[in-house]
């Protein structure tokens, strides 16, 4: 049966990511190099539509027998996905115009990625999961390496598509042995199965697959790499975007799929674990970095793993937290990847920590900029981050996971020390010479950001009530 | 609705900082004719750390001294059921009034002294201010915790820009050690929160904790406000953080931070954790009183005098303990009393400590000595400021100290003898610090020219002088007033 109401209601966004996707696809193909400037700003506006258009239909519903569905779970971290994305390709603009590499395959290869991110998030069926996850990751190995000339990026795409297609392959076994023990690919049908010890040791092996894409412990290894060798818009992207995403449907398969208790609690002790080496790992990982991007990598396996004790938290507690933590993240990581691109000396693009030396004295407003996301990502009071952190508390308190709650303590206050080591550069040490101006969006992203952090902060309360309804229409 | 006077105070500094940011960042930093950074900025930073005080005063004014319970309530919904919630009793009262007193005075004794990043400077001191302002005032543990933690970025960037030598190692203990203790007291205070279903302060007053989630919360907060006091044996950032901060800064940090780990306990562990409390009090006693003789005597060998006067902080920090866990009502009294003592006191030895390291560029005792021949005037206060310091009757010392030893006694004798046992001690150190420095004959020829404290260092020196004698002479001013916030934090404690 073919219910268009219930379509729109459903996956509105995507078939509008499909459509301008293959239509941009089209004009490439004739217009060839001077869709080039045009496409960015199309890509944008697709990217905001979509995110309006997934605010609309905010209540969600269930088409195509069950293959998906969405919930104002989804709905929500598909705004945020998009939004975060659309900004993201708005900051590529001129740094790949520098590198004679702007060209529209690249807010197309976006607009696929963000098709993917939809998709998952609408996911009721593994099937539909499976083709989502790789369409996302499709898109992302050949952003990674979009710098074709460079080695770099090179490398960091053929890296990540490697290890990719193996947590993809790892994913896709543990969904044929699910099948195999509960006959059905349906979260529904899945959901009511008896966990039987082959049932687990599929839910176990998509653990891993979900694991890799959110990049956290032990599955975490590609992405300080990826980070440091693809392009810095690229990093901006894969850093926000699909992170949020897939963290989300990292939530939605394993609340939706796997509620039975003998389930419950296996994964939870898993993504426990999981959790708590992402905390560990993320916080020492990044001691030594020198490269800020790399940094940033493993702050964001630290942050993923903060992530994942909400998810442990299980459904009722941790559904809401994991929204307002995430998007707090992803706030303040799109702020922190403008500062990234906006440090160019001398043509170049530089990466060094050390490059921001003295940053106040001669940049006072991005250096203040930069210190609030800086204080936002570490969790601390005074930007948005605190309240995510907080978030992720409560839930972790709610479920009783004493351990996890110590684990995050202690790994925050290490992560502190590299975050404070950035703010002691920039405030503390003696200068070197100015950056080159950048374009406008990058500069608005980090100012607008810092203040969205700082604004969120003390008009919370709006928000987190969304996130509250949001992740209750998961609960029903 | 009526004036919302406690957020005024609180967040005028705040208004200053920002407006002192837009305005340099319209004209970029000037700098005059002989290199130096325009200093116009500092004045515009004064002008508004005494439009704080004046607003403060007004404050005091509208408090009434006799009432009880919170007054100047202020509330307006943050989110869920946490609210933004300000309310003052006598104790905070009177640290506002300190933290308003002593911010001025740390910005006029940084005139001249201070000479490079101004602008950050100024800003810096401001924000701070606002957040210890905050800590005061705050009725809600998540509203607390935010001004509590908020307060460390100004003072991490004054200890690291403006700092010494080593300021970058210090800075960052100062942070991280701190952190630490305060990230227990957030778990804490997210599972107040989830169990009692509300953050507001006045609630969880009467809230009864189960006795053994009391000994876990107790301990967080406890690992908080130990660092912050600081207590023995986590008192090692503190030594740093005072010898590589700037004069003001050290001020800062020794007159009113320090000052919350000892209100944390009173407004917190006290009345929200009354078993928990009684339960540690032979352990806080313990640690009290090793914290008062061990910091005497290190502070006895010490060369560095700021390093000095430092540990005797941590000394007279563990009279506070002391009073505070004596649970009587004379030891409360006496706690508070010693704190806001303290205030003065040590706020004024850093400042005289600051006047000669203008000058000579060291801290070093042995490069000092005679010091009486060529600054009379300066010999005199620091006469004064030392026997305050050591508890000399008739000035505010005395009384602090006299009367936690008093409580202490009630509840534990042989804690009370060991704090005498400090008593002595602290007159060891002071003294030797004073013979060495200021008599004695002029052995350090660069002293031969050193001159007398002048007009803007008197401004400093004088108003904590006549603090510290008018609360020696007439400590019912204080007493009054803090009457019923000292039997309101042992309320739980007598009907526990």
């Amino acid at each position: 049966m073919f219910d268009l109401e219930a379509i729109l209601n459903t996956v509105a966004p995507e078939l509008l990511l499909a459509a301008a996707g293959l239509l941009g696809v089209t004009i490439g193909a004739f217009l060839g190099d001077r869709f080039n400037s045009i496409s960015f700003k199309f890509g944008a506006v697709v990217l905001l539509i979509a995110a309006a258009l997934a605010g609309n239909y905010w209540e969600g519903g269930r088409a195509f027998d069950g293959l998906v569905e969405t919930t104002s779970f989804a709905n929500f971290a598909k705004v945020v996905s998009f939004v975060s994305g659309a900004i993201a390709l708005l900051m590529a603009e001129g740094f790949l115009k520098r590198h004679d590499t702007m060209r529209y395959e690249y807010p197309l290869l976006i607009i696929f990625a963000a098709l993917g991110m939809g998709v998952i998030l609408s996911s009721a069926n593994f099937m539909t999961l499976y083709l989502g996850v790789e369409t996302l990751s499709l898109s992302s190995y050949v952003l990674a390496s979009f710098h074709r000339d460079s080695p770099r990026s090179a490398e960091a795409g053929l890296k990540y598509f490697v290890l990719g297609a193996l947590a993809s392959g790892i994913l896709l076994y543990g969904i044929s042995l699910v099948y195999g023990f509960s006959g059905s690919t349906s979260y529904e049908v899945v959901a009511d199965t008896e966990a039987s010890l082959g049932f687990m040791f599929g839910m176990v092996l998509m653990i891993t697959g979900l694991a890799f894409k959110v990049s956290a412990a032990p599955m975490h290894v590609w992405t300080p790499d990826v980070y440091e060798g693809s392009p810095s818009p690229v990093v901006a992207f894969f850093a926000t975007a699909p992170k949020m995403a897939s963290m989300a449907v990292f939530a939605i398969v394993m609340f939706t799929a796997f509620p039975q208790a003998i389930a419950f609690d296996n994964w939870q002790m898993i993504i426990g674990i999981i959790a708590a080496a992402s905390m560990l790992i993320g916080a020492f990982g990044a001691l030594p970095q020198t490269n800020l991007k790399r940094l940033l990598g493993y702050s964001s396996i630290a942050n993923m793993g903060y992530a994942l004790v909400a998810i442990a938290a299980g459904i009722q507690y941790g559904a809401g937290s994991l929204l307002i933590f995430m998007t707090a993240y992803v706030i303040a990581s799109l702020g922190l990847f403008g500062g990234v691109l906006s440090m160019r000396r001398e043509g170049g693009m530089v990466e060094n920590i050390d490059e921001l030396a003295g940053l106040i004295r001669r940049q006072p407003g991005l250096a203040t900029a930069l210190t609030v996301l800086l204080v936002s990502v570490s969790g601390f009071p005074l930007a948005f981050g605190f309240l995510g952190k907080l978030a992720v508390l409560e839930a972790g308190w709610n479920a009783g996971l004493m351990p996890l709650i110590i684990t995050l303590v202690l790994s925050s206050v290490i992560a502190m020390y590299y975050y404070l080591r950035i703010v002691k550069i920039m405030w503390f040490d003696d200068q070197v010479a100015d950056f080159e101006p950048v374009d406008g969006w990058v500069t608005s992203t980090v100012y607008v950001t810092a203040i969205v952090s700082v604004a969120l902060l003390i008009f919370v309360s709006p928000f987190s009530e969304l996130a509250a309804s949001a992740a209750a229409s998961l609960l029903s | 609705m009526e004036f919302p006077i406690l957020s005024a105070v609180t967040f005028i500094p705040l208004a200053g900082a920002i407006l002192i940011l837009l305005i340099k960042s319209l004209t970029g930093s000037q700098v005059r004719s002989d290199g130096s950074e325009d200093d116009r900025v500092l004045y515009v930073g004064l002008l508004f750390s005494l439009a704080t005080f004046v607003v403060s005063i007004v404050m005091f004014l509208s408090f009434d001294t006799q009432g009880t319970g919170y007054q100047l309530v202020e509330e307006v919904d943050w989110f869920a059921n946490v609210k933004y919630k300000m309310g003052v009793d006598g104790m905070s009262v009177l640290l506002i009034l300190l933290t308003t007193l002593l911010t001025p005075i740390a910005l006029i004794a940084s005139i001249g002294s201070v000479k490079h990043r101004l602008t950050e400077y100024t800003v810096a001191f401001l924000v701070l201010e606002t957040f210890m302002i905050g800590v005061f005032c705050a009725l809600d543990l998540v509203v607390f915790y935010v001004f509590f933690e908020a307060g460390l970025v100004p003072m991490f960037i004054v200890i690291g820009v403006w700092g010494g030598v080593d300021r970058i190692y210090a800075s960052f203990k100062f942070f991280l050690y701190t952190l630490l203790g305060s990230l227990f007291m957030l778990a804490a205070v997210v599972y107040m929160y989830l169990v009692a279903g509300t953050s507001d302060v006045v609630v969880l007053e009467q809230y009864e904790f189960a006795k053994s989630a009391q000994i876990w919360l107790w301990l967080a907060f406890f690992s908080s406000f130990a660092v912050k006091l600081p207590m023995w044996p986590v008192h090692t950032w503190l030594p740093d953080a005072h010898v590589q901060a700037p004069t003001a800064g050290s001020v800062i940090l020794a007159a009113v931070l320090l000052k919350m780990g000892g209100y944390g306990f009173l407004r917190f562990n006290l009345p929200m954790f009354p078993d928990a409390s009684l339960f540690f009090q032979p352990f806080v006693f313990t640690v009290s009183v090793i914290a008062i003789v061990y910091a005497s005597l290190v502070a006895w060998r010490q060369t560095d005098m700021k390093k000095l006067i430092a540990y005797s902080s941590v000394a007279h920090m563990g009279f506070v303990t002391l009073g505070i866990f004596s649970f009587t009502e004379i030891g409360v009294q006496g706690a508070i009393f010693q704190m806001l003592s303290h205030g003065l006191i040590s706020g004024a030895l850093f400042l005289i400590v600051g006047v000669v390291y203008d000058r000579m560029h060291t801290r070093e005792i042995s490069a000092y000595g005679g010091l009486v021949h060529r600054m009379p005037v300066y010999a005199t206060f620091f006469m004064l400021f030392t026997m305050a310091n050591v508890g000399l009757p008739g000035t505010s010392g005395f009384v602090g100290e006299i009367l936690t030893m008093v409580g202490a006694f009630q509840a534990n004798t042989w804690a009370a003898a060991g704090a005498a046992l400090g008593v002595i001690f602290s007159a060891v150190y002071m003294l030797t610090l004073y013979r060495r420095t200021v008599f004695g004959k002029i052995t350090n020829p660069d002293l031969e020219t050193i001159e007398d404290v002048n007009m803007k260092e008197l401004i400093c020196l004088i108003p904590l002088a006549i603090g510290t004698i008018l609360l020696g002479i007439l400590p019912n001013l204080i007493f009054d007033i803090t009457r019923e916030s000292s039997l309101h934090a042992l309320a739980q404690m007598a009907g526990g």
